[in-house]
């Protein structure tokens, strides 16, 4: 089966080559393949027929452009189509000039409503200068109130609660009126999960918010889902029905296909993303983030953010120069490896690029090998950092002695730098950043491949990407 | 007894599944192009995944060989395949001699480890069994809190420690409570992680070898459970969490709503391990032993199902 959608939509596309148009015949002739890349993301089975009808219809008569691969195109158009899907009716929390703002959190078991309604306090906290209330109506899972209660307590936010044998309208209502006299601004009601098909519960649900009159429901759904989240997200939204979405788990590796058959069949918009289980680990959702993963390109955006946020500009435009001009050192390379490595861990680095990802997904990658360059580099004389070519047998020798390592390995590590020298020599003069570069990546960081090198790759790395806004430390484009 | 939970539930989702296959399984349909298409549909939408388009190509393969000539002969023909792909996957809960018998519950976030531990519990000292847990989750907020009062519930002993302690700690402290009291089973609960996290799966590991420091053929079940709302993504789980844990069967949980958990079948073809229960309910009786035949009916919910 494909890996992701952007490979199948490769390889389906890169047979029209050549043609002018994408025309009925050859758009169908990848439909199969990729609805069902669809499937194995979990997108629901209608909604990706429907899905692919639409983007069908879109891709038609549109001009193959010669500058790039036409399955690039393809993909291109399914990403658009997916943001514009995923965030076309974005509108962000409630407002109310009434305060307090009432948001009632509800969902199935186990998608994370607790863990979720912390983070959502404090994210309001700290983003809305809010002063939250948390209010316990968990009460049927054991211990679910003493979990709020602990996060409150751990991160400074109020929590109201009850005894367990209160009813949840109830303390709702008498949550709100804490809230009231207590100045709360924010009033975030915590439900038990449960089943769309559970008549009691689901109708205790509907009293708490006849009662409370919530400015937003918001549902919470697991992103690891699979075909029956629509059913109980129709179901929700039938009884309540909810502002918006809160998509949780995110930071597993689930496709998320989920995600899409829920904003299709509700209507509704995904608001956040809950991306770790720490409280801080709550993002603002964002619709093309979402659609690369979808297709299973990885996420550049978020990289390239995530990058900009730990990476010096200016050296690294300093250093992109130098590379261009032949003039890159070790003590460069080290300075980068740094910074890739404040990124988080490499093969989670690795992970979010569409080309590079999927291409070392299967390599052993570990940190390790990066303290091993960064010893053998730590090695070295600063002269010898700047002018690698006086770096001698004797000299390497020495340096294997000093960083603990064989001789081998220090040989490696300068052939490759010294091939990646004249690599980047020519690529300043243009052209795109090959499956070859990314060999000679993998040699550099001698790296043990598991698994052959993945084909029908050749598109992706070289032009920049639908969707990523491109730009890595050290290269201009990626 | 029990079985009849699942039945009720059924019951309840029966009139949404069966809209498409009763319509599909109406008299006068062809075996034609569009009811393969629907078919595909109706087994998609238990999870199946890539294996619903497998079945149907297999349909036709047999369609082709005149093994099948008509649709009525189209669900027999889909039970069997079903059910060879769950060969072997009932089987009993390991019991050794001495005890205590450990078992590992290990699985992501918010799947229905602690719950089934509950349910478990509960099932084998129905069976006279001496049953001990071990609070290993000491991550989660209340966590520990969350266990204990099902064992407070249940009326079993708890070996626990404050929040934050390390869980491997608590495992060792649990098998070396469950040797001395002679207990025959002790249930260790651990925190939920994500199998993609890659030092709280060596955190697993960790957890494996120090119960074997005490026992060294413990844990004597590892148990991954499974959220039957989960899609393809369970597969990975499935892998990852073997990889770090010796997985010996899976539980699915929550099989009381409108989701089938057919990712089960797509598991089995990279963790050929049992499913050892079903959890049809968040109460300390929802749990049932698996069957295969009445998994399979679920799926393509036949009347067989249907309670007398
Ligand atoms: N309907 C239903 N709900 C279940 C079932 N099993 C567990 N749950 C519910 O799912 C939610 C999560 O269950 P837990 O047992 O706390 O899950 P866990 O895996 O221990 O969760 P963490 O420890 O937070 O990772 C709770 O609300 C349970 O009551 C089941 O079989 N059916
Ligand atoms: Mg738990």
């Amino acid at each position: 089966m494909f890996d992701s959608l952007a490979n199948a939509l490769g390889s389906a596309y890169r047979s029209i080559v050549g043609q002018k148009v994408l025309t009925e015949k050859n758009v169908d002739e990848g439909i199969r393949s990729v609805r069902q890349a669809l499937l194995e993301a979990d997108v629901n089975f209608q909604v990706a027929k429907e899905f692919i009808a639409d983007v069908k219809q879109r891709a038609l008569g549109q001009d193959v452009l010669t500058a790039v691969d036409p399955g690039q195109q393809f993909v291109k158009v399914f990403h658009d189509a997916l943001t514009a899907l995923l965030g076309g009716q974005t509108t962000g929390l409630p407002v109310t000039d009434n305060p307090p703002l009432i948001l009632m959190m509800c969902g199935l078991q186990g998608s994370g409503k607790t863990t979720t309604c912390a983070k959502l306090a404090l994210w309001l906290r700290k983003n809305k200068k809010k002063n939250p209330l948390l209010v316990a109506a968990d009460l049927q899972r054991p211990a679910a109130v003493e979990q709020l209660q602990s996060l409150g307590k751990q991160l400074g936010i109020a929590v109201y609660a009850e005894p367990v044998t209160a009813r949840p309208p109830e303390v709702c209502r008498r949550g709100i009126e804490h809230a009231h006299k207590f100045q709360h601004d924010v009033v975030i009601l915590d439900t038990a999960g449960r089943l769309h098909i559970d008549e009691l519960l689901m109708q205790e649900l509907q009293e708490v918010q006849a009662r409370c009159k919530p400015h937003g429901v918001l549902l919470l759904c697991d992103s690891m889902l699979g075909q029956d989240a629509v059913n109980s997200a129709k179901e929700f939204h039938s009884r309540l029905p909810l502002h918006g979405l809160i998509l949780t788990k995110v930071d597993g590796d689930a496709r998320g296909g989920a995600a899409l058959s829920i904003v299709k069949v509700t209507g509704r918009p995904i608001l956040f993303a809950g991306t770790g289980e720490k409280p801080d680990d709550l993002e603002e959702f964002d619709p093309s983030r979402m659609a690369g993963r979808i297709l299973g390109m990885g996420d550049v955006v978020g990289l390239v953010e995530k990058a900009q946020s730990v990476i010096d500009e200016k050296e690294a435009e300093a250093q992109a120069k130098k590379l261009q001009k032949g003039q890159f050192t070790f003590e460069d390379f080290l300075s980068q490896l740094n910074m890739i490595r404040k990124l988080g861990p490499l093969k989670k680095v690795l992970g979010m690029l569409p080309g590079v990802g999927q291409m070392l997904k299967d390599v052993d990658l570990d940190d390790a090998h990066f303290k091993r360059i960064e010893a053998i580099i730590l090695s070295m004389s600063p002269r010898e950092r700047r002018n690698p070519e006086v770096i001698d047998t004797p000299r390497r020798r020495r340096i294997a002695l000093g960083s603990g390592n064989q001789l081998e390995a220090v040989h490696g590590l300068i052939k490759q730098f010294k091939m990646m020298q004249d690599m980047m020599k020519k690529l300043g003069k243009g052209g795109g950043f090959g499956p070859g570069g990314m060999g000679d990546l993998e040699g550099m960081l001698g790296m043990g491949k598991k698994g052959g090198p993945q084909s029908g790759m050749g598109g992706m790395g070289g032009r920049g990407f639908p969707g990523g806004r491109g730009g890595f430390p050290g290269g201009r484009r990626f | 007894m029990v079985f009849g939970k699942l039945r009720a539930a059924l019951k309840k989702t029966r009139e949404v599944l069966t809209r498409g296959l009763s319509r599909l399984f109406s008299l006068g349909r062809k075996l034609d192009a569009t009811f393969l298409d629907e078919l595909e549909h109706v087994l998609y939408q238990s999870d199946l995944g890539p294996l619903g388009t497998r079945l149907v190509e297999e349909l036709k393969a047999a369609y082709a060989r005149r093994e099948i000539a008509e649709v009525a002969q189209v669900p027999a023909f889909l039970r069997a395949m079903l059910l060879r792909r769950l060969e072997g996957a009932a089987a009993p809960l390991a019991k050794t001699t001495p005890g205590p018998t450990v078992i590992l519950i290990v699985g992501v976030n918010g799947s229905g480890k602690t719950t089934s531990i509950a349910k478990l519990a509960n099932h084998l000292k129905q069976q006279g069994h001496k049953v001990m847990l071990g609070a290993g989750d000491t991550f989660r907020a209340a966590a520990v809190e969350q266990l204990s009062l099902w064992a407070d519930r249940l009326g079993i002993p708890i070996i626990k420690q404050g929040p934050g302690a390390d869980t491997a700690a608590v495992a060792y402290d649990a098998v070396a409570a469950a040797i001395a009291r002679k207990v025959d089973y002790l249930l260790l609960d651990t925190a939920g992680r994500l199998h993609t996290q890659k030092n709280l799966m060596e955190e697993l590991k960790k957890i494996v070898r120090v119960v074997q420091k005490q026992l060294p053929s413990a844990p004597h079940e590892t148990l991954l459970v499974l959220d039957a709302t989960t899609g393809q993504n369970a597969i990975r789980q499935a892998s990852e969490f073997s990889k770090a844990a010796p997985v010996t069967g899976l539980i699915l949980a929550k099989m009381d709503g409108t989701a089938k958990g057919g990712a089960v079948f797509g598991i089995r073809e990279v963790l050929p391990v049992p499913v050892k229960f079903l959890g049809v309910g968040e109460g300390m009786d929802d749990l049932e032993p698996f069957n295969p035949e009445h998994y399979v009916d679920a799926i393509l919910s036949f009347d067989k199902i249907e309670p007398a």
